[in-house]
């Protein structure tokens, strides 16, 4: 890709086979973006963004404060609809599967797509019960499955040896980096094929920001993880691709996507080259 | 530097000043609930026993007991009680989880509770009359005296149950959605539970207010002092015996004041408890 295509063909970004990236992500597209805009109240948040987002691999989102990244994620999984005046335009197909036919209910949807916050959201709950109550109200109420099911996520995000003994005391006992693991853990106990991450680490100590990094790295091939950070030393890390927003006016744009590599040393936009050499943003 | 000296002891005059006046108006405060307490300790104790609990009252009132005066109050209270919480918790609901801040129609319920909470206990007490005593044919009867209170109730408890609800952090509702869960779930398993001790110091609020109602229940409940059968039996709230006590029944005024000591000692222990939950609130929103 270079800038005169940009230019031709603006903020459109689909990878062909060729450039799908490296041997862990199957080409496949899991998520597909087409032209979607976001309004506030009428006023233009995120504008025409088509992209899509690769099965298995971990994409970042890159970019400055206020140029829509966490409103493109949350429209992902539709908790856009809880914003009042929020007005959301275009097609996202999450595995070919139009999530805003009617036929999609956002319960659903929401259990295919998980979210992670960027503060720990534990419910004032015990840790088990963190984890049964979205098991059970999705009709998983068999306490040995449920049983099961707590071990493998817990396992799986390194909390089991850490609480596995004490799974009955409030989660809001745990520390940050425990609760945010356990948060993930939640998200994965109801088997989802799609994460998404809004800054996971960036409420976290520098330890505990890096278990979690490690925990995301390890995710990469079971889920597609699309991932918010400003921290671009860990998009450089972690992710496979990188999508760079920027703001113009009021109304945030995806400017560039890429493989990682390329947008972090070859980046065909100069805002890109600017933003991650840290000259602007 | 003469003068900036003065201005100095100025300050410090006006610091002073003010500080007086505080202390001086809690003082005045805290007097005159004393002052009541201590009022009606020394008139009702010598008559306060556990028969003056447990039998019926005699010679309208002068002897005997309040037994049955309780029990009529108890009812009321329940019958209110019961009526107000689930239409007043759902309204809450509604205001604080279905519609935005500054709806029109939110906004529109809030006024019409706003007015409702400034009317005064007569008014209600005239329209209970008129509605449930005579429109609907209750009569004079603790149901109707319950139901009119019920009425009081309702703008106490909705507006402390929907500052409760919005005590409940957002993170709560957004997750429980990130995660797939309805609504109704959300509310269930996370905001009730969350918001459970505003609810409950909220009730006891409302029901402090109702155990301290004459006025509305002069003309709905009325002022018989026998025990009651049924609901729809006319029953005498404790706040009604002892105006009629104290107006009506020269010699009355010894057993007017040990009710007063009774209603007034349940008023606080209400009140403490209310406290205590409110404390209680506080002591977890520090924790999380």
């Amino acid at each position: 890709m270079n800038s005169n295509q940009s230019t031709d063909k603006p903020n459109i970004f689909t990878l062909g086979p060729l450039e799908a990236g490296p041997a862990c992500c199957d080409p496949q597209p899991a998520i597909q973006v087409r032209d979607l805009s976001l309004l506030y109240d009428g006023m233009i948040a995120l504008d025409k963004v088509t992209l899509d987002i690769y099965q298995g691999c971990i994409t970042a989102l890159i970019g400055p404060s206020g140029c829509g990244k966490t409103s493109f994620l949350s429209a992902i999984n539709r908790l856009t609809d809880l914003i009042p005046g929020c007005n959301v335009t275009g097609k996202i197909l999450v595995h070919n599967q139009d999530i805003h036919h009617p036929d999609t209910h956002a319960q659903t949807l929401r259990r295919q797509v998980g979210m992670v916050f960027q503060k720990p959201t534990p419910f004032p709950l015990s840790i088990r019960r963190n984890l049964s109550l979205p098991l059970n109200e999705h009709g998983i109420t068999q306490k040995a499955e449920i049983a099961a099911i707590i071990e493998q996520v817990l396992r799986d995000v390194g909390l089991w040896d850490e609480v596995h003994d004490r799974q009955d005391v409030s989660a809001l006992s745990l520390s940050g980096g425990q609760q945010q693991r356990l948060c993930i853990a939640r998200a994965l106990a109801l088997q989802p094929k799609i994460l998404l991450m809004d800054e996971p680490c960036s409420a976290l100590d520098p330890l505990a920001s890096g278990v979690v990094e490690d925990l995301i790295c390890r995710l990469r091939g079971r889920y597609t993880i699309v991932i918010v950070t400003h921290n671009l030393a860990q998009a450089r890390r972690i992710a496979n691709y990188a999508a760079f927003f920027w703001v113009s006016g009021r109304a945030g744009q995806l400017i560039e996507f890429g493989r990682c590599q390329h947008i972090f040393e070859s980046p065909s936009h100069e805002l890109t080259a600017a933003y991650v050499n840290g000259a602007r943003g | 530097m003469h003068e900036v000296r003065n201005t100095h002891a100025w300050q410090i005059l006006r610091d002073r000043g003010v500080q007086f006046l505080i202390y001086a108006s809690v003082l005045l405060i805290s007097a005159v609930f004393i002052w009541i307490l201590v009022d009606l300790i020394r008139g009702g104790i010598a008559h306060l026993s556990w028969e003056f609990l447990i039998e019926p009252p005699r010679d309208t009132g002068r002897a005997g007991g309040i037994a049955p005066i309780l029990v009529s109050t108890l009812l009321i209270l329940l019958v209110a009680v019961l009526t107000a919480v689930p239409i007043a918790w759902t309204t809450a609901i509604l205001l604080a989880e279905f519609v935005a801040v500054d709806n029109a129609f939110g906004k529109a319920v809030r006024f019409s509770l706003h007015v409702l909470a400034g009317v005064p206990s007569i008014v209600f007490g005239l329209f209970g009359n008129a509605f449930f005593s005579i429109y609907l044919g209750l009569g004079f009867s603790i149901l109707s005296g319950g139901l009119t209170l019920a009425c009081m109730l309702l703008p106490i408890l909705t507006s402390t149950a929907e500052a409760g609800l919005r005590t409940v952090p957002n993170t709560y509702r957004t997750s429980a959605s990130a995660l797939g869960l309805t609504r109704t779930a959300a509310l269930i398993h996370l905001i009730l539970p969350a918001a459970a001790p505003v609810l409950a110091a909220g009730l006891l609020l409302g029901i402090g207010r109702a155990l301290a109602e004459t006025a509305a229940l002069l003309f709905t409940s009325g002022y018989v002092e026998r025990m009651p059968d049924s609901l729809l039996d006319s029953g005498r709230a404790l706040a009604l015996h002892i105006f009629d006590l104290s107006m009506n029944v020269p010699g009355g005024d010894t057993p007017a004041y040990a009710s007063s000591l009774v209603l007034v000692s349940l008023l606080l222990c209400i009140n403490i408890l209310a406290m205590k939950f409110a404390h209680g609130l506080q002591r977890r929103k520090i924790m999380t």
